[in-house]
């Protein structure tokens, strides 16, 4: 690992997110601009919850991750706090790895 | 604060915590990988974006060069600015406080944020969400690179606290029938896509979910 290396990430990770935030600023766009930024998180955190439970350095997997987030959906249908969909998430993940389901 | 408001509090430290530990395994990582101490602290003080870091610390201690650990972690990185966008109304503030903002734009801030719905509540939850997994991850990131062994993060479930965490994140947004079409044509995407692009990438194309808001809802 170089200076060089950890200096370019930090540039290009910090340029990233400053563009969006001082580009748009605080600028009304276009309704139909706006109603498509407003999809992102939607969007986005969708996907973010497939690749961090179905998928391993490239690979699509079905490993103990799917069960903690199974019962996380079944929690968040209930409408459980935020806090407990987290913990039970993990539990039930740590406990059926520890088991060796779904390996 | 109301008890909405206490709750997104207490799940942003949880969140946080759970965020220390990857940073325990990240300190451990990056020094393994051949970085000091201070490489290794700037790295997650300064990027910030710990999907990035692992990635290039990864590369690095497999033998690959500047040009690929880079690559694969600017990837990854790219997303926060697509995240910064859609952030950037619900924000205001100056410029100095946005230059603020912009490093702590990352999943986590980003999701609590946009699961509230009062504005206020929104600006909170993105604050503390990103101040908390700021402050875990480099405490984590200085006891693994001091340190030297990490406890095992998938030991404990710790990598399904995130999306755990996200999916009761998401739910607000399934509300509203543009916000479930956007959320299952972006998990399509990443489902099709994981196999064939780059780490990283899969969750860029689900951005191209959002164009269902193109015609009027």
């Amino acid at each position: 690992m170089t200076w060089t290396l950890v200096l370019t990430l930090a540039a290009i990770a910090y340029g990233a997110k400053a563009l969006g935030l001082v580009v748009v600023g605080g600028r009304v766009l276009p309704a139909v601009v706006e109603r498509c930024l407003g999809l992102v998180p939607a969007a986005l955190i969708a996907a973010l919850i497939v690749t961090d439970t179905f998928s391993s350095s490239g690979d699509l997997v079905l490993d103990a991750r799917a069960a903690g987030v199974g019962a996380a959906v079944v929690l968040a249908v209930r409408r459980a706090p935020l806090i407990a969909v987290i913990v039970v998430g993990a539990a039930v993940t740590a406990v059926v790895r520890a088991l060796g389901w779904l390996a | 604060m109301t008890a909405g408001d206490r709750s997104v509090v207490s799940a942003g430290v949880v969140l946080g915590a759970a965020v220390g530990v990857f940073g325990i395994a990240f300190g451990v990582g990056a020094v393994a990988a051949g970085g000091s101490v201070w490489q290794t602290l700037a790295m997650s003080l300064l990027v910030f974006t710990g999907a990035s870091q692992f990635a290039a610390v990864s590369v690095i201690s497999a033998g690959g060069g500047l040009a690929a650990a880079l690559g694969g972690a600017s990837l990854l990185a790219a997303r926060n600015g697509v995240y910064a966008l859609t952030m950037s109304r619900h924000l205001g503030g100056r410029l100095p406080t946005r230059l603020v903002a912009a490093q702590i734009t990352i999943d986590e801030s980003t999701a609590m944020a946009t699961a509230q719905s009062e504005p206020s509540s929104i600006r909170r939850a993105f604050w503390v969400t990103g101040l908390s997994v700021y402050v875990f991850w480099n405490l984590g990131t200085l006891i693994g690179a001091l340190a030297g062994s990490a406890i095992d993060p998938a030991r404990w479930g710790l990598d399904a606290a995130f999306p755990a965490g996200f999916v009761a994140m998401v739910a607000p947004h399934l509300e509203r029938r543009l916000g479930r079409r956007a959320a299952v044509g972006g998990a399509l995407i990443a489902f099709v896509t994981i196999p064939f692009v780059p780490v990283g990438l899969p969750i860029l194309c689900a951005g191209l979910a959002v164009l269902v808001g193109v015609r009027e809802p």
